[in-house]
């Protein structure tokens, strides 16, 4: 059936009062009436409308709903800085093991050894790869591991009795990071960008003062393109006493060839849900683990996994540590999300250390490859690259001259792609770049599924120049068309009407 | 060729003739040579699926679980059974492997999800919007903190010793960074003291925090409680045990302005910790304030329905340092784990398993409450949860448990060391009755034993 047809209902409109799935276990206890357990004026007079469906009913519901979803392992997904690699089912099944997904987090740590050396073996993998030597596994996503990063900061500077105002951070950085920088209570400056895409050192020289706490940079940056000044940019940061925060969004450019610490960063994130294969899950679940170097380490959160020594030949044990006199506290429940950490321990076991670093040197490959095809026929004109240099694992192309020459924006050709079977790249970002089109291939596609990337654009562009208004207009093979997202900002309705 | 890659051999020589170098080498000559590194990553080789599987099934064996364990411990986690469905349905590839629904067009599932998802969020709460998700709930209350600093420029709050351990925590780490201050009242008989509330709310206060049930269990008079917030202005946040609100009035209607928690117990496994999902509910006023996504309901071109990202313009992607949090990647896929399960149990299911946990608790209460050397740390109501003081030192007495394969609970002492000898009992549907019997048993036993040895 064409999905364009089907009548989309919610799970709410599909309830049958007296409809049900569930059957609980009998209560095998004296069932005295709720008013005499609790306090009726702390009760509820009905319960919370929840659909009445069967279990049937469900399945077919969220099944066909699943339908209305794209997804990675259906197709190409160009996506840039969000890495979507494919997923190892391994990583599923072993993360599913009752020992791991059953495991209580307040278990003792005793009673819990093996996911304790779980993480401190990840832990120690993720410091080699980061070149730095100790690992908070604690943030929950990327923004949280840059939140995590500018309270080190900030506990930092304390330590030395100073307070500091000002995060730097170049106009082509990723939205978290000035939203960062507010939660994290300093004021953002923009540096600005120079002619091959790097920092530019003037601005950057012009906007270091005694004020700056940290510079937060991703290296490759968002361009794709890795920034050869990186050893000066750290040297004038550290003269000037603040931190330098690697934002590990592009890490999967660099795994095993380079590596933020010998950079010389102080603080890195690792998006888990990026480079380490955790699914995206259409949203999350990730995890923003942290490495940091010698001098921040004081101030990592707490507990922090570690490996105490036997004595007189006796195993080594695992342990949380929540003896850190100087630590920022904790940034959640818990030991952060482990299911995650199994998964991404999992992929790096598997590749191991030549694995990885062939898994970047793809990565890169593939990036650059898909730029030269790009780089012919008619996105040589109309896409031009943003950056004409070799790329790390992601590009930046520009759609000015489409818009201008076949009155086609950028998010036209995004959407135009949907009807070939693509999703789209990353769409005006960076901001830098006019029209924006941000393509990452990642290393785990074939050189056929780039091929044939290139001869959709290709195509595309050649149908605009016949009847832009094609595209204009797209598309139209998608379970709904363009959708009103205005009317949904002004009179947002987020939530069912019930009864 | 690596395991998840698939340029051949002579893939990558068209792939290199194309690019116009010799070698990869090439590429990465942008990266300065004293920063590439001169040796491989001291990790070890590479492994085979099966010789992977193994390593890992090794550790995992090495863990205590509650599939080996009678499992008592609760503190916010609880080892609830996870319908089949929910496996099924999140481990399908159309919801697993999608990015986060930034193209509407072909994410429909995903953002209808959302939406189901934040009506039943909303129907729980009693409050009219609730977001998409956040990461867990402890740093679910934190971000409550930052809404509440913008909402009413104020930096102060005051938070119940009854708020979780790790949600005061992390408000505190967080409000560094806000430039805030935190102040706790106490608990007095296992609730809120209101007296020593009332007092500590004033004109400057952006925020009053309460839990309920609280950490040792006890259902809080939240609307008793909330007036202070009320009289001075500061929003009331209230965090609930989701699990609660097929029987306990919602949030919503004792006077919260922000409702918020740890979703693990609705869909999620305990993964010793997370991935879990945090859910934050609030008023109409509150909703341009709202940190994470927000699905929303609207319409395409041809007048049909469909869902999108709603209130995008909070969002860190586009309005950067003024965003109303720095959130990006949540727990979606938890998120919808959620919405399975309660689905599942239904309307009625969920007020019946509340109330069979409220039974089961009353009875493991009052079987503990007998124990020789065991008695109610409070006497407050509780539904799921419950504390107790023991005659013997707490780790001693989960030690001998542990060896009859009980989990007895959460060692108050670890974050409370007015009670170092409290116990923190959890139940859940899992826990039968004779299960509750024989651990009343074991920690009668072990306390009988450990207070002749003190």
């Amino acid at each position: 059936m064409n999905q364009q047809d089907e009548q989309v209902l919610t799970i709410y409109e599909k309830s049958k009062p007296g409809r049900r799935a569930a059957v609980l276990p009998e209560a095998e206890v004296p069932e005295p009436p709720l008013d005499k357990l609790i306090p009726s004026k702390l009760l509820r007079s009905e319960p919370p409308r929840l659909p009445e469906i069967s279990e049937p009913e469900i399945v077919r519901h969220y099944n066909r709903l699943s339908r209305r979803n794209f997804d990675l392992d259906t197709g190409f997904y160009p996506l840039g800085s969000c890495t979507m690699k494919h997923n190892p089912r391994l990583n599923e099944r072993v993360a599913a093991l009752p020992g791991h997904a059953r495991l209580h987090p307040g278990q003792d740590a005793r009673r819990a050894q093996g996911a304790l050396e779980l993480m401190w073996l990840l832990q120690e993998s993720l410091g080699e790869i980061c070149g730095l030597p100790h690992v908070s596994l604690q943030p929950s996503a990327g923004s949280h591991g840059e939140l995590a990063g500018l309270l080190l900061t900030r506990a930092f500077h304390a330590d030395r009795g100073e307070e500091r105002t000002k995060v730097l951070a170049p106009d082509t950085s990723h939205g978290t990071n000035p939203a960062t920088v507010t939660m994290a209570g300093y004021e953002v400056v923009k540096v600005a960008t120079n002619e091959r895409g790097g920092v530019e050192m003037d601005d950057l020289r012009s906007k270091i003062d005694g004020e700056v706490a940290c510079l937060m940079l991703t290296n490759p940056n968002t361009l794709g393109l890795f920034d050869e000044n990186i050893a000066e940019i750290a040297a004038l940061i550290h003269e000037a006493g603040g931190t330098l925060y690697y934002d590990g969004a592009n890490l999967n450019a660099v795994m095993g060839h380079s590596r933020p610490g010998d950079m010389g960063f102080d603080i890195v994130h690792v998006n888990l849900h990026k480079s380490f294969s955790q699914p995206h899950g259409g949203g999350g679940p990730g995890a923003g683990p942290i490495a940091v170097s010698e001098r921040i380490e004081p101030f990592l959160p707490r507990p922090q996994v570690v490996r105490r020594e036997g004595e007189n030949g006796a195993e080594p044990r695992f342990d949380l540590d929540f003896e850190r006199p100087k630590s920022i506290g904790r940034l959640r429940g818990f030991q952060g999300n482990f299911g995650v950490f199994v998964r991404s321990y999992a992929y790096i076991l598997s590749l191991g250390a030549d694995g990885l670093a062939e898994a970047s040197e793809t990565a890169v490959l593939n990036a650059n490859y898909l730029k030269a095809r790009l780089a012919q026929g008619r996105a040589a004109e109309r896409l031009p690259v943003a950056f004409d240099r070799h790329c790390m694992h992601e590009f930046v192309l520009s759609g000015k001259p489409m818009k201008k020459e076949l009155g086609l924006a950028t998010l036209d050709l995004a959407k135009r792609l949907l009807d070939f079977g693509f999703h789209p790249p990353t769409v005006y970002f960076p901001l830098l770049v006019e029209e924006a089109l941000m393509v990452e291939p990642t290393e785990t596609e074939t050189k056929e599924s780039l091929d044939a990337f290139a001869e959709a654009i290709e195509q595309i562009l050649a149908e605009a120049e016949q009847d832009p208004e094609i595209a204009r207009q797209a598309p139209y093979t998608t379970p709904v068309r363009r959708l009103d997202e205005v009317k949904a900002t002004r009179k947002p309705v987020v939530r069912q009407p019930l009864g | 060729m690596t395991r998840y890659t698939s340029a051949t051999e002579a893939d990558r020589a068209e792939m290199l003739a194309a690019i116009g170098v010799d070698s990869t080498e090439e590429l990465f000559e942008q990266v300065p040579g004293p920063l590439r590194l001169d040796r491989p990553l001291g990790l070890p080789a590479g492994m085979s699926e099966a010789e992977v599987h193994e390593r890992l099934a090794a550790l995992a064996g090495r863990n205590a679980d509650a599939e080996g364990e009678v499992c008592f411990l609760g503190a916010g986690m609880y080892d609830h059974y996870v319908p089949a469905i929910v496996d099924a349905i999140t481990q399908r590839s159309e919801f697993l492997t999608p990015y986060t629904p930034y193209q509407p067009e072909i994410s429909q599932g995903g953002l209808q999800a959302m939406f189901e998802f934040q009506t039943a969020m909303s129907e729980l709460t009693g409050l009219p919007v609730s977001n998409a998700g956040l990461y867990e709930g402890p740093s679910s209350v934190a971000s409550a903190g930052f809404l509440a600093i913008g909402a009413t420029g104020r930096r102060r709050f005051v938070a119940s010793r009854g708020v979780h351990p790790h949600s005061r925590e992390t408000l505190a780490t967080y409000s560094v960074g806000f430039g805030a201050e935190v102040v706790e009242v106490g608990l007095e008989d296992g609730v809120t003291d209101p007296a020593a509330l009332a007092d500590a709310v004033d004109g400057e206060t952006a925020a009053v925090f309460l839990q309920s049930p609280n950490f040792l269990g006890a259902v809080e008079d939240v609307e008793a409680l909330g007036v202070a917030a009320r009289e001075h202005g500061a929003l009331l946040v209230v965090a609930v045990d989701p699990m609660t609100l097929g029987i306990l009035k919602p949030p919503g209607e004792q006077g919260a302005d922000v409702a918020l928690g740890e979703g693990q117990p609705l869909g999620n496994r305990l993964d010793y910790g997370g991935p879990s999902f945090g859910f934050f509910c609030g008023t109409e006023e509150l909703i341009r304030r709202m940190p994470g996504r927000i699905a929303g309901e609207t319409d395409d071109v041809d007048g049909r329905r469909g869902f999108v990202l709603a209130l995008q313009t909070r969002e860190q992607h586009i309005r950067r340092e003024k965003a109303t949090h720095n959130i990006c990647t949540a727990q979606a896929l938890n998120a919808l784990a959620a919405m399975i399960h309660l689905a599942w149990l239904g309307r009625e299911g969920f007020r019946e398993l509340g109330e069979l946990l409220a039974r089961r608790t009353a009875y493991a209460r009052e079987r503990l409450a007998a124990v020789e050397g065991v008695e109610l740390l409070h006497e407050a109501p509780v539904v799921r949860e419950f504390a107790v003081r023991l005659d013997a030192p707490v780790e001693r007495v989960l030690e001998r448990c542990a060896e009859r394969g009980i989990a007895a609970g959460y060692p108050l002492g670890r974050e409370y060391p007015e009670h170092e000898d409290g116990l923190l009992v959890a139940i859940t549907e899992r826990r039968t009755r004779e299960q509750i019997d024989a651990l009343a048993d074991a920690i009668g036993t072990a306390v009988a034993a450990e207070a002749v040895t003190v």
